[in-house]
């Protein structure tokens, strides 16, 4: 069973709901992220979301380009993500690692080899922005032969049909965008995603998780109250690029983030 | 290649939008459905004769269509090779080829009652050609450039202020074409309801690849038809630039099933094709995904896209439309490169003995189709989209000269 579903499987029969952050690998520098995942796991998080730096993230906003560029700038590639997952796992062996990102840099690896390095390193599900089911025919059950759980994105924009497709195809866990827009965007409206989610869950029994326009405590709380899990991204990455000059303190301001969450989450 | 003789180049792309193994639609899930309701209704409409009616009429009597076919006789008897004719695009209304598209997809966004475009734009000619299209019809239009393009390009930029578009300077990643064209993505993605996307080449994702060849086609079914009138026969060779490659997949594509035309496209060498210095994704890039297709693109050992170089804005891109790597890999078209120095010396070769001032990147078409020209016999034909007019480089090839106006 994959580590992913273990985690969701108890989540649920504890009662709880996953808090799920995303940091992009490498953002401010590569030998932050070891103590920075850490750290995540003891402020409470279930699953990390790595993000894979790519040159052009069409479907992140501002903040997240940003740390993609940090990034850049000590040239972390896709092998240097998987050589740190590698570094988390020997220390972790049971918080779930998904790794997010753009097609370009695993197609440049190909396909078998990323599988193949990634199921080694002890990564557990792979999100590919730009790589919707209909292009992952192939992909799909080929990462599933090495252990990974594809994880796919269900939009507002997803009709019920289509949502039935994608849910075939994904395991692990899906991720349902929350607004039409990019990573980090403002509004989050509850009771739509609810709306939305009550319809997915007719069609899957896969666990959903819910980001986009996550912020706080009580953003949080609100949509752990509807999804199986929540994902934070750019409210975290804005704690890195507000203290550059201070690592430590953007991992306080990280983890007090966390800690905020997860208190509100299990109330 | 003698098995590309057997294709049928019009069932291309299938139905996914996929040519071989190029094209396709690699975009986040929120822009899936609205790229499957612009397929459903291009494909409607494409075989509709009130809407090419629409069109047809468009690009009589605003764009002024047809464009010449012109035998550039001093040029040819100067070289003393192949007949060089230019297929006039620069004489179009905003200069360039680029409006054929903007008044196709305009058109698009009119049927589908969207009240906003946005572009992306590198030297400015399709945002230009954009804000034109925007005007005419009273949409609102956002217009991306990247910081660097905003800066070389303040001539275009005012001109689309002039038509009552917003230009929005795009400064993130390297500040240029590929990073206006993510930013437009985004703009896309949080806008969808109300805002249709014009893209300036024959890439993204489905459908966009096809629609904007199709409405580019123009260009070959005339150059064809008036080379059969004009000259008796068909061309030898077609010979066009390539950044994105709309201009040279409208002239090359109602030509493929002609087995005795030769065809060239000509990237932008920039330097040299065996320097760092280059925008020559099918001659020095491989395959991958980027702007919703896979398609030959420049990128480094991580997958990282790199930036390129050319002295023309125009074919300063990463990447090219997915049908021409698909017709690179199949050989029906040949892919060579011209540099700055050859595209500029052709820039002045035509504006001196023809009176015609290309565009610095139809001079890449220029460049090599006087090479090819030489290797040739006097009674064959090479047809050369001549893309744009230089208006808009004269500032470039003046700086170069070390002159300042």
């Amino acid at each position: 069973m994959s580590r992913i579903k273990q985690c969701f499987d108890r989540l649920r029969a504890e009662g709880r709901k996953a808090l799920i952050p995303y940091i992009t690998a490498g953002d401010p520098n590569p030998q932050m992220m070891l103590p920075l995942m850490h750290e995540l796991v003891e402020a409470g998080v279930d699953v990390i979301e790595l993000g894979v730096p790519f040159s052009d993230p069409m479907a992140d906003g501002p903040v997240i380009q940003l740390a993609m560029e940090r990034a850049l700038a000590h040239n972390v590639g896709l092998r240097d993500v998987l050589d740190m997952v590698r570094e988390f796992r020997k220390t972790n062996q049971t918080t779930p690692v998904a790794l997010m990102g753009y097609l370009n840099p695993v197609e440049h690896m190909g396909y078998e080899a990323f599988a193949e390095q990634a199921a080694a390193a002890g990564v557990d599900g792979v999100l590919l922005v730009d790589l919707p089911p209909e292009e992952a025919e192939e992909v799909a059950p080929l990462f599933r032969s090495h252990g990974l759980d594809s994880i796919f994105l269900l939009a507002p924009t997803t009709t019920l049909e289509r949502a039935r497709r994608i849910c075939e195809n994904a395991s692990g866990y899906v991720y349902y965008v929350s607004l039409k827009g990019v990573t980090g965007s403002a509004t989050l409206n509850v009771t739509e995603v609810a709306e939305k989610l009550k319809q997915l869950r007719t069609i899957t029994d896969l666990p959903i998780g819910v980001g986009f326009g996550i912020r706080d405590g009580a953003s949080a709380a609100a949509i752990a109250s509807v999804a199986d899990g929540v994902v934070v991204g750019s409210v975290l990455v804005s704690q890195i690029a507000a203290n550059l000059g201070d690592p430590e303190q953007a991992r306080a301001g990280i983890a007090a983030i966390i800690r905020d969450m997860r208190a509100a989450m299990d109330r | 290649m003698s098995d590309s003789k057997s294709i049928d180049f019009a069932s291309v792309p299938d139905q996914r939008g996929h040519f071989g193994p190029y094209g396709g639609r690699f975009v986040s899930e929120t822009l899936m459905d609205a790229l499957d309701e612009l397929d459903q209704l291009y494909r409607k409409l494409k075989d509709d004769p009130e809407f090419q009616a629409e069109f047809d009429r468009d690009l009589a009597h605003y764009v002024g269509r047809p464009s010449p076919l012109y035998f550039a006789e001093r040029l040819t008897s100067k070289i003393g090779g192949a007949q060089i004719w230019l297929k006039r695009e620069d004489l179009n209304h905003t200069g360039a080829h680029k409006v054929n598209n903007t008044i196709g997809q305009a058109l698009l966004a009119k049927h589908m009652g969207k009240p906003r475009v946005i572009a992306e734009t590198g030297a400015g000619q399709h945002g230009v050609a954009t804000a034109t299209v925007a005007a005419r019809l009273g949409l609102k239009c956002q217009v991306y450039m990247g910081a660097e393009d905003v800066k070389r390009q303040a001539l275009n930029v005012y001109r689309m202020k002039l038509l009552g578009a917003e230009v929005i300077p795009v400064t993130s990643g390297s500040q240029t074409l590929k990073d206006a064209m993510n930013e437009a993505m985004r703009d896309w993605v949080t806008n969808i309801d109300d805002t249709f996307y014009i893209i300036g080449t024959v890439a993204g994702p489905h459908p966009y690849p096809q629609m904007v060849r199709d409405f580019q086609c123009v260009i070959g079914r005339e150059a064809r038809e008036q080379c059969l009138k004009q000259a008796g026969r068909l061309p030898d060779a077609l010979v066009a630039c390539v950044g994105g490659g709309s201009n040279a997949i409208g002239l090359f594509h109602p030509f493929l099933q002609d087995e005795g035309v030769a065809m060239y496209g000509v990237e932008a060498a920039g330097d040299g094709l065996d320097t760092e210095r280059h925008a020559a994704p099918l001659n020095r890039g491989k395959p991958g995904v980027l702007h919703g297709n896979r398609t030959y693109l420049m990128a480094d050992e991580n997958g990282q896209i790199i930036e390129t170089h050319s002295v023309s804005a125009g074919l300063d891109y990463p990447g090219v439309g997915p049908e021409h790597s698909w017709l690179k890999d199949i050989g029906r078209v040949q892919y060579m490169g011209a540099t700055d120095e050859e595209a500029l010396a052709a820039f002045r070769e035509l504006t001196r003995v023809e009176g015609i001032m290309p565009a610095l990147e139809s001079s890449h078409a220029v460049a090599y189709a006087m090479k090819l020209a030489a290797t040739m016999r006097p009674d064959q034909i090479i047809v050369v989209n001549l893309s744009g007019r230089g208006d808009k480089d004269i500032h470039t090839v003046a700086a170069i000269d070390g002159i300042s106006i």
